[in-house]
């Protein structure tokens, strides 16, 4: 910072850039600016051990137009209640641990802003489809046991890093086939949004369907058969109803459903 | 049913009926359009005399087994997904195999026996 309290050329805030004749940005402005700047933050809390039933605990937290809902947890943590359970880590949707259902819909607290929300409660609860430990921290055993049953790595007899072996190479349009499926985090939102899931506990879910089709799609690997077989049984690929949920609050942009639909396509034979 | 097949010949067979049942249904309609009076075709004489005809007996035929397989497994679905649990999945898919071999065989024998005569009109 200089010694007039500018800050050097390059680090400016940014700051918004609307002209008085675009009204409707210019007036989304004024009402962020003009806003109290702090939400009633209502976190959901039960402890399987203690409590009875689930209990919305109401805080107002203040904010501003980068505060994440994490965030704004993390400051009720800190000076309001202690007690609260959350679970989180990487702070920048990369690690999928607070995954939470936000005003009604799965996201990631990490990534989601408090002023991209256009309310002035912001509801948490935890996610649905897996077993509550505390308030927002839930259990993700079965999800990572699914996802390992599918086989989430390359198989093949050979190797590329023995010695005297090369890198197994692919051609851009190769990788493309699966590339985006390889962007989950494992945050496990999908499985939260899961029609299907919500009846069904022993569904595979999109979460490990979508990475068996990442594996089945890569023509590296050797185990197609294998993982087909795994994902066709009775509570498998084929209960998947093409809801699209799991898709729509994907944090990364994977699409699950298109996932299971192309694996279906190698089930049925139009696929090879 | 999963024990005896692979889930995906059992969807294979799902999705089959369907569409093969689309088409007799079709066919089923435009003969009722075509033939009689379309207001009398419930009347007990015109349901007979239909069964006589062994063409349109088998078309009857045809969407009997056809609806029956697809409905069963529909429903067969539907109840491994509302509970889970190996006795509950095996009596589930055993139930709905009887039902729908039992339903085939009920609605075979009224078929024959309707297009053989043995229900008078």
């Amino acid at each position: 910072m200089t010694k007039d309290g500018a800050l050097p050329k390059g680090f400016e805030r940014p700051t918004v850039s609307a002209s008085p004749n675009d009204s409707g940005v210019q007036e989304k402005y004024e009402e962020v600016k003009s806003s109290s700047k702090t939400i009633t933050l209502r976190i959901s809390k039960f402890n399987p051990e203690k409590d009875l039933r689930t209990a919305f605990h109401a805080f107002t937290v203040p904010y501003q137009r980068w505060t994440t809902v994490l965030d704004a947890i993390l400051e009720v943590k800190s000076h309001q209640d202690h007690s609260i359970g959350v679970r989180y880590s990487c702070r920048q949707a990369t690690c999928g641990s607070c995954g939470m259902i936000i005003n009604g819909k799965p996201r990631l607290a990490c990534f989601t802003k408090i002023s991209e929300l256009d309310s002035d409660v912001v509801t948490v609860e935890p996610m649905n489809n897996f077993p509550l430990i505390r308030d927002l921290a839930v259990g993700f055993e079965r999800m990572f046991s699914t996802h390992k049953r599918i086989k989430p790595y390359v198989i093949r007899e050979d190797s590329e890093t023995n010695p005297g072996t090369k890198e197994f190479l692919q051609y851009p349009e190769d990788v493309e086939k699966y590339i985006q499926f390889a962007s989950c985090i494992k945050c496990g939102l999908c499985n939260s949004a899961c029609p299907t899931m919500t009846t069904d506990s022993t569904f595979i879910g999109p979460q490990g369907l979508a990475q068996a089709y990442r594996y089945v799609a890569d023509n590296r690997d050797k185990g197609k058969d294998e993982r087909l077989r795994i994902i066709d049984e009775p509570h498998g690929i084929w209960r998947c109803h093409f809801a699209g949920s799991c898709s729509q609050v994907c944090p990364k942009g994977v699409d699950p459903a298109m996932g299971i639909q192309l694996l279906r396509g190698y089930l049925l034979g139009y696929r090879k | 049913m999963s024990n005896i097949m692979r889930e995906s010949h059992i969807m294979k067979i799902h999705y089959l009926t369907a569409l093969v049942a689309v088409g007799f249904v079709i066919i089923h309609i435009m003969i009722r359009f075509t033939h009689g009076s379309f207001a009398n075709s419930l009347e007990f004489e015109s349901v007979i005399a239909n069964y006589k005809s062994i063409p349109y007996a088998i078309v009857l035929e045809a969407m009997l087994i056809l609806i029956s397989v697809h409905g069963f497994n529909g429903l067969r679905i539907i109840l491994l997904e509302l509970k889970q649990g190996n006795a509950y999945e095996n009596a589930v898919t055993y139930g709905c195999l009887a039902a729908m071999i039992a339903l085939i065989a009920y609605g075979s024998r009224t078929i024959i026996m309707a297009s053989m005569g043995m229900v008078e009109a």
